[in-house]
């Protein structure tokens, strides 16, 4: 585990095939991209693929709930007689929504925080910045975003805003390192002998050169968004019901234990399943990325 | 850089990072919608009573004011009252504070022992079944949150298989030993109270272990893959021709430097623990400041939340400097200047 050099190039997209030789090296990585795969279709297509769609809101069906594991209930159904199954694929949205909304916020914002500090280093803007930077890394992000979730109405929005405050100092602190070590390399030397803007050098020279750590994070980082949003509807701050998540549907159905397992230990699965693919498939992509390791 | 002054720099910074965070996390507390005052007293208080409060609260003044007011009786130890137990927040951090760190500690202990141990096995049997095993073990370890292991952990063993207690830290009809340290563990063995000992062990085992496993297997994957690449070091080679035997050389000379990494990762995974540890003691029902900060945070007591974080902040400052200590102390190469910074 050493630390990736940048590599000189980002080569993802015009290298396909030798990309995807070495990602496919690893057939672990391989099961993870299935079930990302199949998580994805499955959350896109939940309307049509669930055997019964209406159950992923306020629905009531009491003649039915409480029932066992069947071929008719998959993965039985709550209290309510609604289908866990269904509800599962459904929680897929918004676990998948919240990686893409709070990646999307946090990566740009923390990246951009990171190469203005790095290739300022030594200046006050460098100061501001990863000062700012240390006191959100002070307390890990699952802490202090809970505390803002709560202190905020808990609702899936919230939740997000929540999780992405919590998230973009890592990125900074990725970028100030990466960035402060290549603004000495020699063609950024000779980019600024040439008479190149600061602009130019930041975005063009720099970030180019940054890309690949920033990808083996993200990658990395998708399936730890998921579990930040599981904890945080687990103690209910995160969607509310009726809407299913997937931490919301294992705090309720503990309550139900140890009768009406199913109601619980089938979303704890779906859990499971969702990290486990999405961390088998950031780790073939880090070393799909990382030209360091041998 | 000598230790002492690293400790210094260390603890200037440290104090500015925290004094950062009690300033992120009043303003967060204070703008959020919603008066604290008519939070505090509820909806049927009368206005005036509302408004009398607001001003012993400071809520009348101006944002950096209130600040003011409220850092200076945190450094004096006043973090206010709490809205749900009505006590002051310092007595219930006093008295909570001392079971999370417990069972941290216990968890921290449980999860570096066995990560050492699983890699070094993994590093010995390199290829083997055994070496699979713990890996397909890590990657299950790392996917499945502590309160799925806690959630499970409460389904087999408090109803179908009752071995280990899941509820609490003593079970009722143990006399619980004098305060002394806190550590119930620790106090009972000082009074020499044995059963009381034993019981409050038992009660730490699930919790613990369910915060431990994903740092445990996390650590043991480095470890292994650490002393894999130190194997075949020309200084090992060395050591073996001065003839020393093979299990010193393992032992010493290897696992040493090999531990380097795992214990610069070991500061994050004890980051993680804790915070988990927010909804494990939820779950466990652990009399814990974590779950006092979530049941802080549910009801939204916003003194309550803002000294917990507070105190995590101390927390893991500290945690990070021993990380940093110890990394020192087994690399004679790294300076402590180069540490991790913050």
């Amino acid at each position: 585990m050493g630390v990736s050099l940048p590599t000189p190039k980002f080569m993802f997209w015009k290298n396909l095939g030798r990309s995807w030789y070495k990602f496919s090296r690893n057939r672990l990585s391989v099961v993870g991209l299935v079930i990302v795969l199949v998580v994805i279709v499955s959350a896109i297509f939940a309307p049509w693929i669930t055997p019964y769609p209406e159950h992923a809101g306020p629905f009531v069906d009491f003649a039915n709930a409480e029932l066992r594991p069947s071929l008719r209930y998959l993965c039985g159904t709550d209290n309510m007689g609604r289908d866990i199954f269904s509800r599962i694929i459904f929680a897929f949205q918004d676990a998948l929504l919240m990686a893409i909304v709070v990646l999307g916020l946090a990566v740009p914002l923390g990246v951009l925080l990171g190469l203005l500090a790095g290739y300022f280093q030594g200046r006050w803007a460098d100061t501001i910045i990863m000062r700012i930077t240390d006191i959100f890394l002070a307390v890990p992000p699952l802490i202090l975003a809970l505390a803002v979730a709560a202190m905020l109405k808990p609702n899936l929005m919230n939740s997000m805003i929540a999780i992405t405050v919590m998230w973009w100092p890592w990125y900074t602190r990725l970028l100030y390192g990466t960035a402060s070590s290549i603004k000495n390399e020699y063609f950024v030397i000779a980019a600024e002998l040439t008479g190149a803007n600061k602009f130019h050098i930041i975005f063009r020279e720099i970030l180019p050169n940054c890309l690949s750590p920033i990808f083996t994070k993200v990658a990395l980082d998708v399936g730890w968004v998921i579990l930040l949003e599981a904890s945080l509807s687990f103690v209910g701050l995160g969607q509310q019901p009726p809407t299913p998540a997937l931490g919301q549907m294992v705090s309720d159905g503990a309550r139900y234990m140890p009768t009406y397992w199913w109601m619980t230990i089938f979303p704890a699965l779906a859990i499971v399943f969702i990290l486990l693919g999405f961390n088998l498939m950031g780790d073939g992509i880090r070393d799909m990325l990382e030209t360091s390791r041998g | 850089m000598k230790l002492g002054s690293f400790l210094l720099r260390r603890f200037l910074l440290s104090i500015f990072v925290i004094i950062g965070l009690s300033i992120v996390i009043f303003v967060i507390a204070r703008v959020v919608p919603g008066d604290p005052a008519r939070m505090a007293l509820g909806p049927r208080a009368p206005e005036e009573v509302v408004q009398t409060l607001r001003k012993e609260m400071y809520l009348d003044k101006p944002l950096p004011e209130q600040y003011f007011y409220w850092i200076k009786g945190v450094v004096r130890g006043d973090f206010g009252h709490s809205l749900v137990s009505k006590r002051l927040v310092l007595d219930d951090i006093k008295e909570y504070f001392p079971a999370t760190m417990e069972l941290a500690i216990f968890a921290g202990i449980l999860m570096v022992f066995f990560a050492i141990l699983l890699g070094v096995l993994a590093a010995q049997y390199k290829d083997t079944w055994v070496d699979n095993l713990i890996r397909i073990a890590s990657y299950f370890g790392v996917a499945i949150p502590a309160f799925v292991v806690a959630i499970v952990f409460m389904l087999v063993f408090g109803y179908y298989w009752p071995i280990l207690p899941v509820l609490g830290r003593l079970s009722p009809g143990i006399t619980s030993p004098r305060t002394i340290t806190g550590l119930l563990t620790l106090d009972s063995l000082i009074e020499g109270n044995f059963p009381a000992f034993w019981d409050a062990l038992k009660h730490m085992i699930l919790p613990a272990v369910a915060l431990s496993l994903g740092g445990l297997f996390q650590e043991a994957r480095i470890t292994r893959s650490s002393m894999v690449d130190n194997m075949h070091k020309d200084f090992l080679a060395a050591e073996r021709g001065y003839g020393i035997p093979e299990k010193t050389v393992m032992s010493k000379y290897l696992l040493k430097p090999s531990l380097i990494s795992t214990v610069s990762i070991m500061g994050l995974d004890f980051a993680s623990l804790l915070s988990n540890a927010f909804l494990v003691e939820l779950i466990f029902n652990w009399p814990g400041i974590s779950r006092y900060g979530i049941n802080a945070m549910l009801h939204k007591d916003l003194d309550a939340i803002s000294a917990v974080i507070v105190v995590f902040g101390v927390v893991f400052m500290v945690t990070n400097i021993i990380v940093d200590v110890i990394v020192a102390l087994l690399d004679p190469r790294i300076r402590l200047s180069t540490a991790r910074d913050v």
